[in-house]
């Protein structure tokens, strides 16, 4: 089976977001960059393949140099091939493009993606590829049985779940559930130091979307506090009901 | 501009989204000089007249037996013929779980630039403004669409649906489709039976740790009962297997913006709150006045929520039943 991985680098959840000079991106001083959470899932989801099936993982990532950390943890863990592409702040239309093109030449029956990347969760890259390749796809997914070349897939929607048929080839966005990712053992981690890592540029399509500007949320000014007797408990209910009005 | 708004139907009849879509579609029709045209897929004439009530004259109605297989590419290709046929410069769908499939296939079927999830939109001149929350809510990013065709996603929940009559025709759209166009097709769907999704809801409440136990939900359950919310949870109570995934609220549950968010119980680490710091009013219950949920809270109750819950229990049904 040949199975291509996308997969995005991302701040650690736990970052403190600074806006830099710019006004259009964060100050990325002092951030601790990450592999996207939900790309561990799709990841892992391709080894798994690759154990049960045989053929071949290759991953790729599209940013600047820094993307390219992702890329040696996913060595460690024993992928097949390594791209990276490189471009400074690419939309996810060239991110789409770029990762669409490297399909082209793998010609994967499956390509792997996070749900959505957890710095803009925009929830875009997976369905955007799927569309420029003219492939099947299936987001958020839970479960994924490979049947030949007939797939059945369960995706969660709003108050359920939903199982949905389809063929590979095929573009799959994974969620939580999917599976239990595996960590890098610390003697491959060395290894992956020296493995090769195959560099080129990203698709020079143009950006579609520009950043006009970043801030941070309005600060909430302090809110009401109350304790726990029968009076407080009546005078919140009492301001929800006429302050608020949310009841 | 003139604007598509997608609107969503569920058995036949239009969901709240439906109405959140129409709203934000006046308002950036409005704002440019334009007009608003709807496109239903699956319900018939009688179903779609309830937007009539929401401002919208003028609502496309597509058949084609190929969209009862609710694939996401039919629709995607349904759309995009509808947008060219109709002139659209931009369409608006909800950020729905389907709605974000749908959307980024029609953008690159229209060329289209595409901004998602937006909590605010802004006509300037010939163009649209669209912000929405990143970094897990730590951060609001504006961006600009520089195509000349727009696909724009709606967080829902945000757009509050707004009431204004109108009187409504409809138009019968069939779109060009085949087989090729069914990428993938919805085999089952399982609903979980009779309880209201953090999703859709408009009050959640939810519970963590704090409970001390899954015997302790029912706490939770009543007062979301009282208030007709969804229930909620924490990570680390869908981990201990307290509550199903489904209920879980943050970065790895669901993302919610409901009017009322009362959290019991839950520390308010950022994970969670990247779910749910978007909700209009945060209701906080925690006995550790320092933890960091209170930070976000409108209103907080410092104390045992074992105690807590079923005295506000009591007073809420005071008011909801008067
Ligand atoms: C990559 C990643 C993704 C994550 N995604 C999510 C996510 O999607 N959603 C999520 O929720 N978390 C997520 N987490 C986990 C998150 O970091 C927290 O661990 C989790 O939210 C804590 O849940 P909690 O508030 O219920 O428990 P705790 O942090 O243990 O907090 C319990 C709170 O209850 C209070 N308390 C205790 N007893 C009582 C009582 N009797 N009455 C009232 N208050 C009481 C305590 O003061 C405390 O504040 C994620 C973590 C990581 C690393
Ligand atoms: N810069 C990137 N390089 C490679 N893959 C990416 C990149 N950005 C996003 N992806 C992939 O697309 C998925 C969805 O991301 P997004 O659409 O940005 O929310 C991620 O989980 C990754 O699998």
């Amino acid at each position: 089976m040949n199975i291509l991985v996308s997969i995005s680098h991302v701040p650690d959840t736990a970052t403190k977001i600074v806006v830099g000079a710019d006004g259009k991106s964060i100050d990325s001083k002092g951030v601790k960059y990450i592999m996207n959470p939900y790309d561990e899932f799709a990841l892992e989801e391709a080894l798994r393949l690759k154990e049960k099936n045989g053929g071949t993982v290759t991953v790729a990532t599209v940013g600047g140099d820094g993307a390219k950390d992702v890329l040696r943890t996913a060595l460690a863990l024993q992928v097949d091939k390594a791209i990276f592409l490189k471009a400074e702040n690419p939309d996810s239309f060239v991110v789409a493009s770029s990762i669409a093109d490297v399909a082209k030449e793998v010609k994967p029956d499956i390509i792997l993606f996070g749900r959505q990347s957890i710095d803009f969760d925009s929830f875009q890259v997976a369905p955007m590829v799927a569309e420029l390749l003219d492939m099947p796809s299936v987001t958020i997914t839970s479960k994924l049985d490979i049947n030949g070349t007939s797939v059945s897939a369960e995706r969660d929607i709003e108050g359920g779940k939903e199982t949905v048929s389809t063929t590979l080839p095929l573009v799959v966005s994974a969620q939580k559930g999917l599976n239990e990712p595996r960590y890098p053992k610390l003697p491959d981690i060395m290894k992956a130091k020296s493995k090769p890592i195959e560099e080129r540029v990203a698709n020079g399509a143009a950006a579609r979307v520009e950043v006009v500007g970043m801030e941070l949320p309005a600060a909430k000014g302090k809110g009401k506090v109350f304790g726990d007797s029968e009076g407080d408990i009546a005078e919140l209910v009492k301001l929800l009901h006429e302050e608020a009005k949310v009841i | 501009m003139k604007v598509l708004a997608y609107l969503e139907v569920l058995d036949g009849a239009l969901k709240k989204t439906a109405f959140e879509t129409i709203t934000a579609a006046l308002s950036v029709a409005s704002a440019s000089g334009g007009s608003v045209v709807g496109i239903a897929i699956g319900a018939s004439a009688d179903a779609v007249k309830a937007a009539a009530d929401y401002g919208l004259a003028d609502c496309l109605i597509a058949k084609h037996d190929i969209l009862a297989k609710q694939s996401a590419s039919a629709v995607a290709e349904t759309l995009a013929q509808a947008a060219k046929a109709e002139n659209a410069d931009v369409v608006l769908l909800p950020a729905s779980s389907t709605g974000k499939e749908i959307a980024p296939r029609l953008a690159i079927k229209l060329e289209a630039g595409y901004a998602p999830d937006s909590v605010a939109l802004a006509v300037e001149g010939g163009n649209v403004s669209v912000t929405r929350p990143v970094y897990a809510g730590k951060a609001r990013l504006t961006v600009k669409i520089t195509t000349a065709k727009k696909v724009i996603t709606i967080r829902p929940n945000v757009f509050t649906a707004k009431k204004v009559a109108a009187t409504l025709a409809t138009r019968d759209f069939a779109p060009s489709l085949s087989d090729s166009h069914v990428k993938a097709s919805v085999s089952s769907v399982s609903r979980n039976q009779g309880k209201l999704d953090v999703a859709e809801a408009d009050i959640i409440v939810s519970g963590g740790r704090g409970l001390k136990g899954p015997e302790n939900f029912h706490l939770v359950e009543t007062l979301a009962g009282t208030l007709g919310a969804a229930v909620g949870a924490s990570r680390a109570v869908v981990d201990a297997g307290w509550r199903p995934h489904g209920e879980q609220v943050g970065q790895t549950g669901k993302t919610v913006s409901p009017t009322l968010y009362v959290a019991a119980g839950i520390s308010g680490a950022v994970q969670h709150l990247a779910g749910m710091s978007s909700s209009k009013v945060i209701v906080a219950i925690n006995k550790d006045k320092d933890a960091p949920i209170f930070q976000i809270a409108d209103y907080g109750i410092i104390g045992d929520a074992l105690e807590v819950l079923p005295k506000l229990t009591e007073k809420a049904k005071a008011i909801v039943q008067r």
